[in-house]
């Protein structure tokens, strides 16, 4: 077991140095003009340097200076140390910003991924219970449907229904413009009205697939033979289903489970953007949009750390709750 | 019960329990099992014939009818009702972008005009209530000097000293006065103004003329002399002949605007106006066009502003659904509807050729990696773990703020937008390829082909990938959905399809502006809606085949 995580860990270290070095490469491959542009930019700020200093200075401050390998080295000794350079658009240390904006992406991830599981797994598990009934037709349906949505158009409907119309909620933000007059409970009320629309278009765009996936592996243990043993001794349809089946339904979703955990750190980047909450999401997207190359590469080497640090949660979980895959 | 018909009915050669299954009927020799096998990894993806109906004894067994595995799929799949419907929505999706482009007989960025009637501010009149003051010809009378009149006036005097020099004040009529240094006339006061016939050249008129015109026209006189030439005053008009020299009016019009003429006869329409009280006259210019002016009387400043109507030649945006544009009209002027099915076509077109690039590299990658094993599947699947993990979101974002940085061509992000979607996309499908060659290369009829000496590359491509073909259908039909929500996200972002193509989610771009969100539903509803139909249709369309190829599904 030990030998199986350990291999785990290196081959992911090893896919981590060629993802963070193809994302450099293509970030080196960006025409210069886009780096120009921004010093232009910067250069256009009152009180700035000269536009030629602003282009060394970006340029030696990304190692764009260099040639492509030695760059790429040059970034990777500051990022094992844990120092990502600084963020243009924000000026500040990238970790700074990073440690400012993360905890609300993840709050917001975890309570969007708890109601996912108490919608989905029950939901999921009666669909194929009652398969080809007209619940089985209508949870399908249903999760094909909030697939099927298109974040910002379903964000946007919430909007014009809850914000404009009945005016329960806010707009976007995440304070109202009274937040520092309000005592603490009123602070936190107030924080909490304005994630209700954001959570809520996570849940439903991204329940569907959870909800599938309980179904069809719950179809496929109903379909084994030990659910036709367990019925054949003549167990109650409520034990067969519940202690017999849904068990072992757990080990994928156990899974599947485990392997999102990281992914609630990687915060939603459109839902933050289309609400405008203050997230790693909607922080990374105006980051990105501004050029902040320093920004951008920490947050999608930290993107592919939570990829990777998914896959090896599940892989060891997998072996963990089914002895059977260890030997492969 | 559909169970039993099925297993009379038709045959699947993947059900482990039905009877008629190719391979188990003996073969005499060694090659013809050869060829049932080889038969069978071909019908797999979907071939066979059909058994022609004829009188049989009761044991034999081409009494049962049986289907080709692609029509049991097709029946599996037909009696699906949630596929039906996907497949509905999907065939009037197509329908509405590839044909109603066509029929519809408006261009996707056509731009719909209307003369619309803007309210200008025109000029702005003036009762004037205040003495104004003219000097006669080769004498001075400055602002102190008026000032003084205004004081002798409210005091009720006819006399009074500036500067050492004793001044009379005559009254010559209402509101008129003449003033006197002695004998010598000095300058005058006056509420009626006399302007010049154009309204524009006051200036031009002589002290003296002024001068006798407003004396005459105080008194009541229908005559009058001024610098040797007789004039006739007429009411308010005063001609020289038949000619007009001039009018005598107490309102004083200005343009708002320099350059602007303001005749005599508009001046005089405009009086009439604010006469009778009518808060909107019509008047023919000179160019000949006709105006509507409204007049609105400010009492704070005592004024009337007058605003000509323009009609002006504008862009029709945002216009209601009406029977020429069913859905109104964008913020541009253009017909939303063709914009929409123009739309469609785009979105759908780069869900297919995305699809269809990430497809390609796909089978063959996974189709190589799966077949030969070993390091080559290894390195290959490494590639694909690397390929997984890189964010591909943030990436396109990336990509799309650069090209915006670069001013790339709309035509051109299209394409780069293509290519970099259908090279992110491709692991998903390698490793799906992979997964099943991995099973099928261990199955009989592989061993047959090699026992044949068919090439390797025919035999993965030929015997191999079209068992994969339904599987990959599944994932590609799945695949098409979600890349073109990633299409029409990237467009509402602003990162992805650009104007003058319209796109879905650029379309719905729109309700950036909360007005438009909140008051032209119209705008934006249906594009949603139309991508919401399509990727719903693509998705159940998926679901309803993975269930038709999938025989443990069947019912």
């Amino acid at each position: 077991m030990r030998k199986f995580i350990v291999k785990r860990i290196l081959l992911s270290i090893l896919i981590l140095f060629c993802v963070t070095f193809i994302i450099y490469a293509l970030m080196r491959a960006l025409p210069t003009s886009f780096v120009e542009s921004m010093a232009m930019q910067l250069a256009q700020a009152p009180g700035s340097k000269p536009y030629n200093e602003w282009l060394d200075q970006l340029n030696a401050a990304y190692g764009l200076d260099m040639e492509l390998i030695p760059g790429y080295l040059t970034w990777l000794k500051g990022a094992i140390v844990g120092n990502f350079g600084d963020s243009w658009k924000y000026s500040m240390p990238v970790l700074q910003k990073f440690n400012e904006v993360i905890w609300l992406s993840f709050i917001m991830g975890g309570i969007a991924f708890i109601l996912e599981l108490i919608i989905a797994i029950p939901l999921g598990v009666i669909a194929a219970t009652k398969q080809y009934s007209k619940a089985d037709y209508a949870i399908t349906a249903g999760a094909l449907l909030g697939i099927s949505l298109p974040t910002f158009f379903f964000a946007t409907l919430l909007k014009l229904a809850f914000a404009v119309n009945l005016k329960w909620f806010e707009l976007s933000g995440l304070v109202s413009r009274d937040y520092p007059q309000l005592d603490a409970w009123g602070q936190f009320l107030d924080k909490a009205n304005h994630l209700v629309l954001p959570i809520a278009t996570l849940v439903i765009v991204s329940v569907g697939s959870l909800m599938r996936y309980t179904r069809t592996n719950m179809l496929e243990v109903l379909n084994s033979d030990y659910i036709r043993t367990a019925r054949a001794k003549g167990l109650s349809e409520r034990k067969v289903i519940y202690h017999h089946a849904f068990r072992n339904t757990l080990i994928p979703l156990v899974t599947i489970v485990g392997g999102s955990l990281p992914g609630l750190f990687s915060g939603a980047l459109i839902t933050e953007t289309l609400f405008s909450i203050p997230g790693i999401g909607f922080t990374s997207y105006t980051a990105m949009t501004a050029g902040d190359i320093p920004f951008s590469m920490f947050y999608m080497t930290f993107l592919a750390v939570l990829t990777l640090l998914g896959n090896l949660i599940s892989d060891i979980l997998y072996a963990v709750v089914d002895p059977r895959v260890r030997i492969a | 019960m559909r169970d039993d018909m099925d297993k009379l009915r038709g045959t699947t050669p993947l059900d482990m329990n039905n009877p008629l299954r190719p391979q188990d009927v003996p073969a005499s020799a060694n090659k013809r099992h050869v060829d049932r096998l080889l038969e069978q990894g071909k019908t797999n993806a979907g071939g066979g014939k059909k058994h022609e109906e004829e009188q049989f004894s009761l044991n034999d067994d081409r009494r049962v009818k049986s289907l080709s595995p692609g029509a049991l799929v097709a029946k599996r799949f037909f009696r699906n009702r949630l596929a039906v419907v996907g497949l509905v929505m999907l065939i009037a999706m197509f329908l509405f972008s590839f044909v109603g482009g066509w029929i519809s007989p408006y261009g996707q960025d056509e731009i719909f005009y209307i003369y619309e009637g803007q309210q200008k501010q025109y000029v702005g009149v003036v009762r004037n209530d205040t003495f104004r003051y003219a000097a006669a010809d080769g004498q001075e009378f400055g602002s102190a000097a008026q000032a003084q009149v205004v004081l002798a006036m409210n005091q009720g005097k006819d006399t009074f000293t500036y500067r050492d020099v004793e001044y009379t004040l005559a009254e010559e009529g209402s509101d008129f006065y003449t003033i006197y240094a002695g004998n010598t006339l000095v300058a005058m006061a006056y509420k009626d103004i006399v302007n010049a016939p154009d309204g524009v050249s006051d200036s031009s008129l002589t002290f003296n003329f002024q001068y006798g015109a407003l004396k005459a026209y105080a008194n009541g006189e229908s005559e009058f002399s001024a610098d040797g030439v007789t004039y006739r005053l007429d009411d308010q008009d005063i001609y020289n002949g038949s000619e007009l020299a001039g009018y005598i009016s107490r309102f004083v019009v200005r343009p708002v605007e320099n350059g602007v003429v303001i005749t005599r006869h508009f001046k005089e329409e405009l009086e009439l106006a604010i006469e009778t009280d009518d808060p909107e006259f019509l008047y023919t210019d000179t160019d000949g066009v006709e105006y509507t002016y409204t007049i609105q009387y400010d009492p704070a400043t005592q004024s009337w502003s007058v605003k000509q109507e323009k009609l002006t030649y504008v862009a029709d945006d945002y216009a209601l659904p009406s029977a020429e544009h069913p859905l109104g009209t964008d913020k541009n002027g253009m017909d939303m509807l063709t914009r929409l099915m123009y739309g469609g076509r785009v979105s759908l077109v780069i869900g297919f050729i995305v699809v269809i690039i990430s497809g390609f590299i796909g089978v063959i990658l996974g189709g190589i990696s799966g077949y030969f094993g070993k390091w080559v599947d290894n390195f290959i699947m490494r590639v694909v773990d690397v390929f997984y993990c890189i964010p591909s979101m943030p990436l396109i974002i990336i990509l799309g703020a650069a090209m915006d940085a670069m001013q790339v061509d709309p035509m051109m992000r299209i394409f780069y937008l293509m290519l970099v979607l259908g090279f992110l996309g491709w692991p998903s499908i390698a490793r799906m390829v992979r997964g099943q060659i991995l099973s099928l290369r261990e199955q009989e009829f592989m061993t047959a082909t090699e026992a044949c000496g068919i090439s390797v590359s025919r035999r993965i491509f030929r015997h191999l990938i079209p068992n994969v073909i339904p599987q990959l259908i599944v994932i590609c039909t799945m695949s098409l959905g979600s890349t073109i929500i990633t299409e029409a996200t990237l467009s509402f972002l602003g990162l992805g399809v650009k104007f003058p193509f319209a796109s879905w989610g650029n379309i719905i771009n729109d309700v950036n502006n909360a007005y438009v969100m909140t008051n032209y539903l119209w705008i934006w509803i249906p594009a949603g809606v139309c991508l919401l139909i399509t990727v719903l249709g693509f998705n159940f369309v998926g679901d309803g085949l993975r269930d038709a190829f999938d025989p443990r599904m069947k019912r």
